[in-house]
């Protein structure tokens, strides 16, 4: 008995895989978590990765308030489903703050030094300009820890780290963070106060930190461009929202002219809401992205500071083994 | 703005008129039967020109002429092409013209001037008179008076127009000469009828505040409009900011470099697009300011019917003052109160020869009334028909203008955000091919 059902079969699934591949033909696991910025988180992901063996799934949701006596914070729910053998349970539910996540980049640093770890969303916010509170910046920034926790989830070596572990499945970080403080503050004064002279720099990274310096130019200039349309959006705006109800007023001393002049008024309306979602799409799909980036460059300029460091260490005790040596040479 | 032509696009220069669009027009402006001038003769106001004179306190000054040119229409029927008859004249000559029309006749709604000044500017436009787009925009605006008034009815038969158009010099004389300064009603006079008139027709009184109120919302809607525009033009010349970055990048990048580069361009394009947008979106004011003005023109008819009905209500009731008067004198019975009543009662009535004269002195000022009464009657009915007649065909023009206008706005914006449409999508292109 031949089986007709199964080639169709086959080829229906493969036309709805060909339908939602990226733009450069790798494949999209169809049955990941479902959301369209999930779906956007993984068309920025490497390409090399193979949809079918994920086995690690995070996702950022529920932002909540929390007022104690000391301070007010959110906290986000972090939540994983995992099939790895690193994991005790299968399925994972904590909450974890800001500072939290902080604490994580920081040991992913600290630990994986050789790669580029994503960027956390900006840390500071002027407590009298921004309302750290408001439902756009609280959901702007649980999008963005989104990304972060889905990126190092997805990453084949930053995935495996204890300290990833640890934040997704520990009940609280507490004991750890004190620590990561103090070593975090180390660290930082190395790199600041490092006097270490440097000899000659390899030209691929002079090349690619000048580029960088640039780059990062470049994205910032867009930024403040992007603010400024968003700006002067508003204020067009503003006049629009006055201008449609002058015809309406119009409208109602009118006779024959009623119907058009109503026609005009709400169409000025109709454009007025089109470009307040146009500003805001700017404001919360666009300018994050742009800042992304510039934060991606920032932690790349870190990494080749270090790199930076670490040759000139290298190069100042080659320099202090050579004295030795010429030393030792004259002494005997 | 008085042409038909073609319902696309925005009302065209006086120079592009064709036959057919001339009798469009005419038929625009309600014609009624009987010829106006603009069936007898093609009129273009064709060019302007800087001159400089002596005004009139001997100083050197620059002012601008425009070059008026007719044509009769039997010529060019008959295949002819005669060269066009014309003459150069200043604005003030125009405004001479008006208000000639104004006293002349007070009843008809009259083609309002493009404006003295310009006003309502979003920032990019210079409140210049010598601005050249000012001049342009004041060229077609005279020609559209002149067609307007040559296709009244009654306004065009008048011959102080017809020397308007065709004798340069004298011209002015002869419409002094008409003495039209001294009839212009005194702003005063109007003014108290205003208050103090009792039984106006109540469709003018509504007719007025209709005037009213469309001037004061024209004149709202071109402010708020301006400051749109201001708004409109500060979002597309930002944009010209990205084609500078984008360009400056585009020289860091390897495979991005070209994508960076093109999309730039569009960028560029786009922010360079909105002087264009907004120039003709200027059009569409000016035929807003037209009604603007038209709306002042349409008041002036209502008060000149206040004003007559004011006339002979008090026409009226000096009669009745009269008549009792005499009623009084010839009844020895004093039904009001007056001072005569109590000067006779104090120091005694007069002699019957006195009586004699007074009486036969009010019967000559009763008859002299009574013909006041008739004339002044007579007069405010005229007025009342004529003017009635008048902001009907007013009523129906504008209603056909304005509409237009709105649907030639329309059209404009739809084409702005198509052009729009068009820049962003070849930018993604171009950032799709990065």
């Amino acid at each position: 008995m031949t089986r007709f059902s199964s080639p169709s079969q086959k080829q229906s699934a493969q036309e709805s895989a060909r339908d939602l591949s990226l733009p450069n033909g790798t494949p999209v696991e169809t049955s990941s978590p479902a959301s369209s910025s999930s779906l956007l988180n993984r068309l920025q992901l490497d390409d090399d990765l193979d949809g079918e063996t994920r086995d690690l799934f995070v996702t950022v949701e529920d932002p909540k308030k929390h007022v104690s006596t000391m301070e007010t914070y959110i906290t986000y729910k972090v939540a994983t489903k995992t099939t790895r053998v690193e994991f005790d349970l299968p399925e994972y539910s904590v909450r974890r703050r800001y500072q939290d996540f902080d604490w994580l980049r920081t040991k992913l640093e600290d630990t994986q030094p050789t790669h580029l770890i994503p960027p956390l969303p900006e840390k500071f916010v002027m407590k009298g300009v921004v309302d750290r509170f408001s439902e756009e910046f609280v959901e702007t920034r649980r999008k963005a820890l989104d990304k972060f926790m889905k990126r190092v989830a997805d990453h084949p070596v930053l995935s495996f780290n204890e300290h990833f572990n640890a934040f997704l499945s520990a009940k609280d970080l507490d004991k750890r963070r004190g620590l990561a403080l103090l070593s975090k503050m180390g660290e930082s004064v190395k790199y600041v106060t490092g006097g270490y002279k440097l000899r000659s720099r390899p030209v691929e990274f002079s090349a690619m930190g000048d580029y960088l310096d640039m780059f990062t130019q470049k994205l910032g200039t867009i930024d403040r461009i992007a603010q400024r349309i968003i700006k002067e959006q508003s204020e067009y705006q503003v006049e629009l929202r006055e201008y449609g109800p002058v015809y309406t007023t119009w409208a109602l001393s009118e006779a024959e002219l009623q119907e058009p002049l109503e026609g005009v008024a709400s169409c000025v309306a109709n454009c007025s809401n089109a470009l307040d979602e146009l500003t805001q799409d700017m404001s919360e799909d666009f300018l994050p992205v742009l800042r992304e980036y510039v934060l991606y460059i920032d932690s790349m300029k870190i990494v080749l500071k270090k790199r930076d460091n670490i040759q000139a260490e290298y190069e100042t005790k080659l320099e202090a083994a050579a004295f030795r040596k010429e030393e030792r040479a004259s002494a005997t | 703005m008085a042409d038909a032509g073609n319902k696309e696009s925005a009302p065209i220069g006086g120079d592009e008129f064709t036959n057919t669009e001339l009798e469009n027009n005419k038929n625009n402006t309600m014609v009624e039967e009987g010829s106006t001038l603009l069936r007898r003769m093609e009129i273009s106001v064709a060019e302007a020109e800087k001159r400089t004179g002596k005004n009139t306190v001997n100083m050197q000054e620059i002012f601008t002429v425009y070059l008026i040119e007719t044509r009769p229409i039997d010529a060019i029927t008959e295949g002819h092409n005669p060269a066009p008859d014309s003459l150069w004249r200043r604005y003030s000559e125009f405004e001479i013209l008006r208000n000639y029309l104004l006293v002349t006749y007070p009843f008809i709604v009259v083609p309002p001037l493009p404006e003295k000044r310009a006003e309502f500017v979003w920032h990019k436009l210079s409140a210049d008179n010598m601005d050249p787009d000012f001049v342009e925009r004041r060229r077609i605006g005279l020609e559209n008076f002149l067609l307007r008034v040559a296709s009244h009815s009654v306004l065009s038969n008048d011959k102080i127009l017809y020397h308007f158009l065709t004798e340069e010099h004298r011209w002015k004389e002869v419409v002094y000469e008409t003495g039209f300064q001294a009839k212009a009603d005194s702003r005063i006079k109007a003014l108290s009828a205003t208050f103090r008139v009792k039984n106006p027709d109540k469709r003018f009184t509504e007719m007025k505040h209709y005037s009213d109120e469309l001037q004061s919302l024209t004149s709202q809607l071109l402010r708020v409009r301006a400051r749109v525009a201001d708004r409109i033009y500060g979002v597309y010349k930002v944009h010209g900011n990205y084609g500078r970055v984008f360009s400056e990048w585009s020289a860091l990048e390897k495979e991005m470099g070209d994508g960076l580069q093109s999309a730039g361009h569009h960028m560029d394009a786009y922010a360079a697009s909105v002087d264009d947008i907004l120039e003709e979106e200027e059009r569409y004011a000016d035929q807003l300011k037209e009604y603007l003005f038209y709306a002042e023109a349409l008041r002036a008819v209502c008060r000149k019917h206040e004003l007559t009905q004011y006339e002979l209500e008090t026409a009226s009731s000096d009669l009745i003052s009269k008549k009792q008067q005499r009623e009084e004198l010839a009844t020895g019975m004093v039904r009001t109160f007056s001072f005569k009543g109590m000067t006779n009662k104090l120091f005694g009535q007069e002699t019957p020869e006195q009586r004699e004269a007074k009486l036969s002195l009010l019967e000559e000022q009763i008859v002299q009334g009574e013909e006041t009464v008739t004339e002044k009657t007579v007069e405010c009915e005229e007025y009342v028909k004529g003017a009635w007649v008048d902001m009907q065909r007013f009523k129906e023009q504008k209603d056909r203008d304005l509409r237009e206008a709105l649907i030639g706005y329309a059209v404009m914006q739809i084409s702005m955000c198509k052009k729009g449409i068009q820049v962003w999508t070849n930018a993604k292109e171009c950032f799709h091919k990065m």
